[in-house]
Order: C-alpha cells, then sequence, then structure tokens
C-alpha cells in the first residue's frame, strides 16, 4: 500500500466521521429547539379534564341523580386506517361486527376523533386497552345515575351523555350542576395515552350540588298511590302535587305515565312530560272554594247567609246550568259541601265581577309560578269573563278557564295558609318565605270550615278522609275538553285539599284524567289518593293528630293498655 | 512507585500476555468489550427496560466473543487456503435461497436447515472481501485490467444475488468489502475515478433493477416528510429524537420519543437514536470515538499484516465495519436512505453480530500471524 492511499484511507475516514459529529453538532446544538418543538407537537396534547356534575338531592340529601366517573373508548380514523388488520380483534371486544367498524371507520377516515363506546365499564376499557391499538385511547367522563329511577323522573329531569340537562331541574339549572371542564397539558404515547400531566392549564371547576325541596319518602309514597290508582282505573294519565304550606316548596310531584330515566332508549315523549307543570286542565269544582273565598273577601257575602238553589237549574244568558239534584236552599258553605254550580253561579252574580277576577288573579291563576321549571304552563285566565255573566258563572265553577295542577295547589295553599300566597319552589329553602296576603285569615279559615264538611260523611269527598285528622278539601270531576267541545264520558277526577284542617301543614292535589273503570266522580277516584299519601305523610313528617277518632278511644278502653294500630293512621 | 500500583500494572500486563497466547489483541478485544457494554446499557433503555431482552443480548455477545477466539486460533494460510472452497459454497447457498428460501419480513433471506435459521448472505459479508484477497493477493499489484474485470464479477455476482433477495443493507456492505479489497491493491487512481464515473452514469439502470419498496425508501430519504405516516415516519421520529436529546442528552432511560414508543425499531436499527436522545451530543461523540478507535486499532492490523492476503483482508474488514457504522447512523440521523443496517455490535440481534465477531477473530488471527512470523 502506498503511503498516498494510506493517507487518502485516513483522510476519507477523517472526513466521514467529521461529517457524523457535525450531523450530531447540527441537529442536537444548532437545531435542537426546533426537534424539541417537534417532538412536543408529537408527545404533548391539550386535553380537557371533565367536570363533575353536581349532585342532584332531596331535601335531606338523599340523592336524585349521582355522576360516576366512567372512561369512553375513543379513536383516531386516520391512525387506524393503518392498522386495520387489528380492526376484528377490536370489533371481538366490544361484540361490534368487524365488516361495520371498519366501514364506519373508512367513513371517518378524514377525522380525527371517533366515539367507539360511550361510558364503557372499567373492565371493558381496560380490556381493549390492553390490545394496544394505535389511535384507540380512553378519555374520562363521567355518567349520570338517578337512583330513584322513574320515581322523580319528571321533576330531576336528565342530562344527556354529555352531561347537558334535557329536561326538569337538570336543564333549569344546567350551569349551575354543569360546573366549568378544565384543561391541562399531557404528555402522551404513540397510542394517544395520556402518560403523564405535564402543565395545568385552568383547573377544573366541579358543578354544585342542587338540594331539590322534594322529600325523597314522600315522593316513593305519592308515586306507588298514583300509580296504583291510575291503573286502578284503567287512566289515561295522572299527576299530584304536595306542597308545603309553610314555605311554598313542593314536597313531592309524581306524574303517570311516568319513565326510566336511566334507560331511555324506550322514552316516549308523552311520558317525561312533567304534567303537573306543563298540562293545563279545567279545574271544575275544586275552583268552588276560590270562588267562595273571593265572596267572603267582597264582603257581600256572610257564611251563613243563604242561596236558594230550587229548582236544581238556572238560566244564564239563554245557557243552562245544572246540579245534581234539587238541594233547595243552601248556605254559603252548603254550597261547597253540596257542590251546587246554581248555588255558586248565584253567589257570583250577585258580587262585583272585579272582584271575582281579582281574587283569581291574586291567587294566581293563569300566570306563573315562580317556580322556574322548564316549560311551565301559565294557563288561561281571559279577561273577557269579567263582561258576561255566563261566562262568570262558569269560572265559579271551574269552567272556562284552565290551570296546571300546580298552579291549583299553590292557590290551595293561600287557603291552607290563613290567606298568605307564598311562590313555589322546587329547591329546598331554609328561611320561611313571608309570600304575599291575598285574602283575610278570616276567610281563610271560614273557607277551611266549609272544605271540612266536603270530607264529613255525607260530603263528596269522604274518600279523602285520614285516620286521625281532620281534612279540609274539594273534589272535582270535569267533562274532558276534546276538540269541538265537552265529551259526554270523559272525566276528569280531581281532588284538591289540606291537612290537618285547623292548621294545614300540606296541601295535595290529585288530577286523573279519564279513569275508565266505571268510577269517575273526584270523590271516588282521585280522594281515595289523597286520603292515602297523606295518611303516610302525616306518619312521615311527625305531624301531630288532631283529631283523635271515638272508635280509637273506644278500643283503647277495651284492650285494656295495648295500643293497637288504626287503619292508615299512626297509633 | 507504591505496592498496589505496582500489582495492578503487573496485573494488567500478564492479562494482556494470556490473551496473547490465545491470539488475541488486548487492545482490540477491550475496547470491543467497552463498546458492547455500552451497547447492553442502551438496549435495557430502548428495550423498555426488559431485562429478558438484555439477558438474551448478552448471551448471543457470549457465544459471539467466543467464535471469535475460536475464529482467531485458525491460522491464516488455513483460511487462505480454505478461502475458494468457503466462497464457492456461499454462493450455492445464495441460489438456494433464492429458489427456496423462507420469506421473513416480505424477504427471502433465510435458509431453513432444519437445526437453525441460516442467512448464506451474511456469510458473504466475510467471504467476498477473502475471495477477492485470495484472488488479488497471487496477482502482481497494482491489478491489471483483466484482474480487475474478474474482481468486479467476483464482487457483483454475490452483490445482485442478495439484492434480489431482496437485502439492499447487506448487498451494500457486500460490495463495499469487495471494493475495499480492490482499492487497498493499489488500483490506479484514474481507473477508480473512471469506475465510479461508469457506476455514476448507470444510476438510472440500478433503479430500474430496484424494487417498488427500494425505490420508495429512497425517495421517501429525499423527502421524509412526503410520507409522514408511512415510510417517512421512521426517519421523522429518528431525528426528532436525536435533536431533541441535546447537548446532553435527556438521561438514561428518560428519552421521550423512545420512551413513549415514538420511534419505531428502537431496539434494533434505530437504537442509535435512542442513545443519542438520552446521552445527546457528547455521548454520540464519546460513542462515534470508541468506534473509531476500533476502527484504526483495526487499520493499524492491517497495515502490520505480513502479506498481501493478511493485509487487503484486514483491511477491508475494517473498512466495512467503518461503512457498516456509517451505513446505520446515517441513515438515522437522516444523511442516507433506511436501508436496514443495524448498529455494529449493538443493535439487537444476532446474525450480524455473529459475523462482525467472526470478522474480528480472522482480524486477530492475521494479527497473531505477523507474530508467529516475527517470533
Amino acid at each position: 500500500m502506498t503511503p498516498w492511499r494510506r493517507l487518502s484511507v485516513l483522510f476519507v475516514f477523517l472526513m466521514v466521521v467529521l461529517v457524523l459529529v457535525g450531523r450530531a453538532l447540527d441537529m442536537q446544538v444548532l437545531h435542537s429547539e426546533f426537534f424539541e418543538k417537534q417532538g412536543d407537537a408529537r408527545q404533548l396534547r391539550v386535553v380537557s379534564i371533565p367536570a363533575h356534575r353536581g349532585q342532584i338531592v332531596d331535601r335531606h340529601g338523599e340523592p336524585f341523580a349521582v355522576s360516576t366517573p366512567v372512561s369512553s373508548i375513543w379513536l383516531n380514523p386516520k391512525e387506524l386506517i393503518v392498522v386495520l388488520d387489528r380492526i376484528p380483534q377490536l370489533a371481538k371486544v366490544l361484540r361490534l361486527d368487524a365488516a361495520s367498524l371498519q366501514k364506519k371507520i373508512l367513513d371517518n377516515q378524514k377525522r380525527e376523533f371517533m366515539y367507539l363506546k360511550r361510558h364503557a365499564s372499567p373492565e371493558l376499557a381496560q380490556r381493549v386497552m390492553d390490545l394496544s391499538i394505535p389511535g384507540v385511547a380512553l378519555q374520562n367522563e363521567y355518567r349520570r345515575y338517578y337512583p330513584t329511577g322513574e320515581v322523580a323522573a319528571h321533576v330531576v329531569g336528565f342530562a344527556d351523555i354529555d352531561d347537558n340537562g334535557q329536561e326538569g331541574m337538570e336543564l333549569a339549572f344546567n350551569t349551575w350542576l354543569k360546573g366549568e371542564q378544565g384543561k391541562k397539558r399531557v404528555i402522551r404515547d404513540r397510542l394517544g395515552r395520556a402518560f403523564d400531566d405535564i402543565e395545568l392549564i385552568r383547573s377544573v371547576e366541579p358543578g354544585k350540588p342542587l338540594m331539590l325541596s322534594l322529600d325523597k319518602r314522600l315522593q316513593y309514597l305519592t308515586y306507588r298511590t298514583l300509580k296504583a290508582a291510575v291503573l286502578k282505573h284503567n287512566a289515561v294519565a295522572g299527576s299530584a302535587v304536595v306542597l308545603d304550606v309553610k314555605s311554598g316548596e313542593v314536597l313531592a310531584m309524581v306524574n303517570q305515565p311516568s319513565f326510566n330515566v336511566n334507560d331511555r332508549s324506550q322514552m316516549k315523549p308523552e311520558a317525561t312530560r312533567n304534567r303537573s307543570v306543563t298540562d293545563v286542565f279545567e279545574p271544575g269544582s275544586t275552583m268552588k272554594p276560590l270562588t267562595i273565598a273571593a265572596a267572603l273577601e267582597s264582603g257581600r257575602w256572610k257564611p251563613y247567609y243563604k242561596v236558594e238553589t230550587a229548582p236544581g237549574y238556572i238560566k244564564v244568558q239563554g245557557n243552562m246550568i245544572r246540579d245534581h239534584r234539587n238541594y233547595g236552599d243552601l248556605d254559603v258553605g252548603g254550597v261547597i259541601e253540596k257542590s251546587s254550580n246554581v248555588g255558586i253561579s248565584k253567589i257570583v252574580l250577585a258580587m262585583d265581577a272585579e272582584d271575582q277576577w281579582n281574587m283569581y288573579q291574586k291567587l294566581g291563576l293563569g300566570a306563573d309560578t315562580g317556580s322556574g321549571f322548564p316549560g311551565e304552563a301559565t294557563g288561561r285566565l281571559s279577561i273577557s269573563a269579567l263582561h258576561n255573566d255566563f261566562a262568570r258563572a262558569s269560572l265559579a265553577f271551574g269552567y272556562g278557564l284552565s290551570v296546571t295542577p300546580l298552579q291549583l295547589a299553590r292557590a290551595y295553599t293561600a287557603l291552607a295558609a290563613n290567606g298568605m300566597l307564598k311562590p313555589s319552589s322546587f329547591l329546598h329553602n331554609e328561611e320561611i318565605v313571608a309570600g304575599e296576603r291575598v285574602m283575610s285569615a278570616k276567610t281563610a279559615k271560614a273557607v277551611r270550615k266549609m272544605m271540612q264538611k266536603v270530607v264529613s260523611d255525607k260530603g263528596t269527598g269522604k274518600l279523602a278522609r285520614v285516620a286521625n285528622y281532620s281534612v279540609a278539601g274539594k273534589t272535582g270531576t270535569v267533562h274532558k275538553f276534546v276538540a269541538g267541545g265537552y265529551a259526554e264520558e270523559r272525566y276528569l277526577s280531581i281532588f284538591a285539599g289540606m291537612i290537618p284542617a285547623d292548621s294545614p301543614e300540606l296541601v295535595m292535589v290529585v288530577m286523573i284524567d279519564e279513569p275508565r273503570n266505571g268510577k269517575h266522580f273526584g270523590g271516588d277516584v282521585a280522594a281515595p289518593v289523597f286520603s292515602k299519601v297523606m295518611a303516610g305523610a302525616m306518619r312521615l313528617l311527625d305531624i301531630a293528630p288532631d283529631k283523635i277518632s271515638d272508635k280509637r278511644l273506644v278500643v283503647k278502653k277495651g284492650v285494656a293498655k295495648q295500643k293497637k294500630p288504626t287503619e292508615g293512621g299512626r297509633a | 512507585m507504591d505496592k498496589a500500583q505496582v500489582f495492578d500494572t503487573d496485573y494488567q500486563s500478564r492479562l494482556a500476555s494470556v490473551l496473547r497466547a490465545i491470539h488475541i489483541d488486548p487492545i482490540l478485544f477491550v475496547a470491543l468489550l467497552l463498546l458492547t457494554a455500552a451497547g447492553l446499557g442502551i438496549l435495557y433503555s430502548a428495550g423498555d427496560g426488559s431485562i429478558e431482552l438484555v439477558q438474551k443480548q448478552g448471551v448471543r455477545l457470549g457465544l459471539a466473543f467466543l467464535m471469535m477466539i475460536i475464529v482467531a486460533q485458525i491460522p491464516q494460510h488455513q483460511l487462505y487456503l480454505w478461502t475458494p472452497w468457503i466462497f464457492a459454497v456461499g454462493m450455492v447457498l445464495l441460489v438456494l435461497v433464492l429458489m427456496a428460501g423462507d420469506v421473513g419480513k416480505g424477504a427471502q433471506r433465510w435458509l431453513d436447515v432444519y437445526v437453525i435459521k441460516f442467512q448464506p448472505s451474511e456469510m458473504m459479508k466475510l467471504v467476498t472481501p477473502m475471495m477477492l484477497a485470495w484472488y488479488l493477493s497471487e496477482r502482481p499489484l497494482p491489478p491489471g485490467f483483466k484482474s480487475l474485470v474478474i474482481s468486479a464479477v467476483l464482487v457483483l455476482v454475490p452483490t445482485v444475488l442478495i439484492a434480489r433477495q431482496p437485502d439492499l443493507g447487506t448487498s451494500i456492505l457486500v460490495a463495499a468489502a469487495g471494493f475495499f479489497v480492490v482499492f487497498l491493491s493499489g488500483i490506479r487512481w484514474r481507473v477508480l475515478i473512471g469506475t465510479l464515473l461508469a457506476l455514476l452514469a448507470s444510476v438510472p439502470v440500478l433503479w430500474n433493477l430496484m424494487l417498488d419498496y427500494q425505490k420508495q425508501r429512497v425517495l421517501t430519504f429525499l423527502n421524509p416528510e412526503s410520507d409522514p405516516l408511512g415510510s417517512g415516519y421512521h426517519i421523522i421520529q429518528s431525528k426528532i429524537a436525536i435533536g431533541s436529546g441535546g447537548l446532553y442528552g435527556k438521561g438514561w432511560l428518560n428519552g421521550t420519543q423512545s420512551q413513549l414508543d415514538f420511534l419505531p425499531e428502537r431496539h434494533t436499527d434505530f437504537i442509535f437514536a435512542v442513545f443519542s436522545e438520552e446521552f445527546g451530543m457528547m455521548g454520540a461523540i464519546v460513542l462515534l470515538s470508541l468506534y473509531a478507535f476500533i476502527i484504526l486499532r483495526a487499520l493499524y492490523i492491517a497495515t502490520r499484516a505480513q502479506d498481501n492476503f493478511g493485509r487487503l483482508l484486514a483491511g477491508s474488514l475494517s473498512l466495512t465495519f467503518f461503512v457498516y457504522l456509517f451505513v446505520n447512523v446515517g441513515m438515522v440521523s437522516g444523511i442516507l436512505p433506511v436501508v436496514g443496517v443495524p448498529l455494529p455490535l449493538v443493535s439487537y440481534g444476532g446474525t450480524s453480530m455473529v459475523t462482525l465477531m467472526v470478522g474480528f477473530g480472522i482480524l486477530m488471527s492475521i494479527n497473531s500471524n505477523r507474530r508467529l512470523l516475527s517470533r
């Protein structure tokens, strides 16, 4: 080997080594920053941190809606089209059809995100991740669960899979419950799996809990009882509202039909409506106590004044108003007890139209209850009735206007709370709301007294009685208004009442839509629901009995010292 | 001098003399040990901390060192005598592979001989330069025209056969090994330059002979961003790994590109990117220096060889090792296209390791031949 050749070999060797070192210098020192950025672009991702949706609880903190952490499996179609051969594996674990999954991925191949399975169980998520398929990753989410199911479905409502409130309180307080999701920068591996947190960009603000005014125990009781009644009478629908007299809070609100809020795949729109708030009906005879209140308040009528109802019908502006039979002379209380249409018509026609009208308005009929419930109906109370005697008479016994069950119940709380009307609320109030005086305490007490007769042995609402408690209430049986007029054989059965009558704690309205098993009177269909729910409610809320029945005293004497429970009530 | 140092020096020299007695060059031996130890360390990181992977590689290394020691015991004249026969066997095997080889990773490279799978193309990396050294050392040097033509045939036939398997990386190394023998034999500069120009002119012809995926690799090399999810992916991820390593690196086991699975083939062909990411430019320079030291030591052995056969063969083996290194580091850092050449003695895998160590065994045999003669 010539020295030249040796030198040239060494020279080339040196040059090549220099090229390699130069390359290292170029990449690792001069352009190191560029490559670092490129690396970051591949490894760093900004991901959102889901916010925990606030719980919804009842007034005692019992849960109506809770969120639990789950994983959703998603994939990046752009990455998956490179490894199409792994799709059958993926499909097998997820129990999907491989061909249709592949088609779905190919259809979305321009996109970078596609859900594979929302809210998967942790085991399934783990099994999918164990496949280590590039482009398949997990996303932490929360799944909403409603422990009370369809019992409180209408009031609580529901949130969709993305945690947006869709119905009920979930919708009304969505922002409050939802909170704000955070953002963080994570380092991720090639498969898109988050590897480590790098920095927090915005901390997550969890949703705040919401305490409803509902009492879960009472809600359950009301739900069970109403459902049984609707089934028993083969009714189309039903609603029941229980209000707390002192605060105006809604303690229970149920409707039939209801729906399984945890599995909404079979959900029908008619079942999801909170009919107690969104649907209106003509209150019929349950209007009469309110009309009487207006009459007493106007000063034109006193409770002991007599009204002649003979011969059992009256013609007003050419329209016939009838009673079931001829009741003869009735005092004002008798008009309520017998539910005389003739009597109530005469009462209102003898007083100022304004006085009648103003009372209805003050009681919030035809107006928003202030509950803030989504989709709340205001009902209708038309001012044109002022100038038309027949319309005024119709209003007096509950036709020609429409109310929601909640509105009717709220109006009754004014009678129960000695003339104070309170705003309705679905949220638990710590302090007692003063409300607004709409009638004198004297009037309210007088009307309650009259309503107690309705549930006496001879009254139309005797099935609403609760053992050991005095009850005041009014039945209603309304011809259903259908297209073209009032239907002959289709009724709404209504009962509105309060308990204990002397110093009421609760007001309840029961409305059963179209009972089709023979019975249709409010006293036969709706009143027993009231009785059963209120009997339980007295026990649950620990309200002292105000009317110890004679029967019980006899029993007590007879059976020495042993106490025996009496039907429906607490011993 | 205190006692400990005396003992130390004494011990070292005794070890060296033991090694020399079994025909091992102590300097080259220690350098190879250092390099392979570093290789095992980086393999641990590249293999996601799998101790199993490191153990397997360690066993292979042990076997490869054993092979080196065994080959070092073969006297150089024996190698010389066997060369044409081994070459003939190698050629037959290459043809057999093309006819009945096993298809692995889309290429026919393996010959299943029941006991082990055998890759004849690996063997040709050593046998081709041996054959050329054998042929040219018999002729007057510098070689005449006829010798050059025959040499060209001896190089090109195995090269083309291997390229048809297809295995571009190995065929390049085989051609390089053959070319180095010719170059070192003293080919005239003008002949050399003329040949290179002729090769350049034949590039379009070669292009047409290449298979689609080979063309793709070259195209991707010229513009890796053109196919970021496909073939360009390797190069982009590898360059990011090296570049983001910076001056001092991210630390052992801390390379993000490699540990987060972005870098493909990271325990085999792309292991240099892992090393550069975790140890930075400083680490890369230390590693390259170790390689340079080994190559220079091997070239030194070549220059001191006693005859043409030893000198040509040793020189060619040294330079082939160098090409090995350059092609791998070049492709990983984006200077050269991706041709599937492992980082010598560091990448995971047994075949090339054994070949390389047998090559070093031959070098040591040549080295001790000189000593035997001079004794």
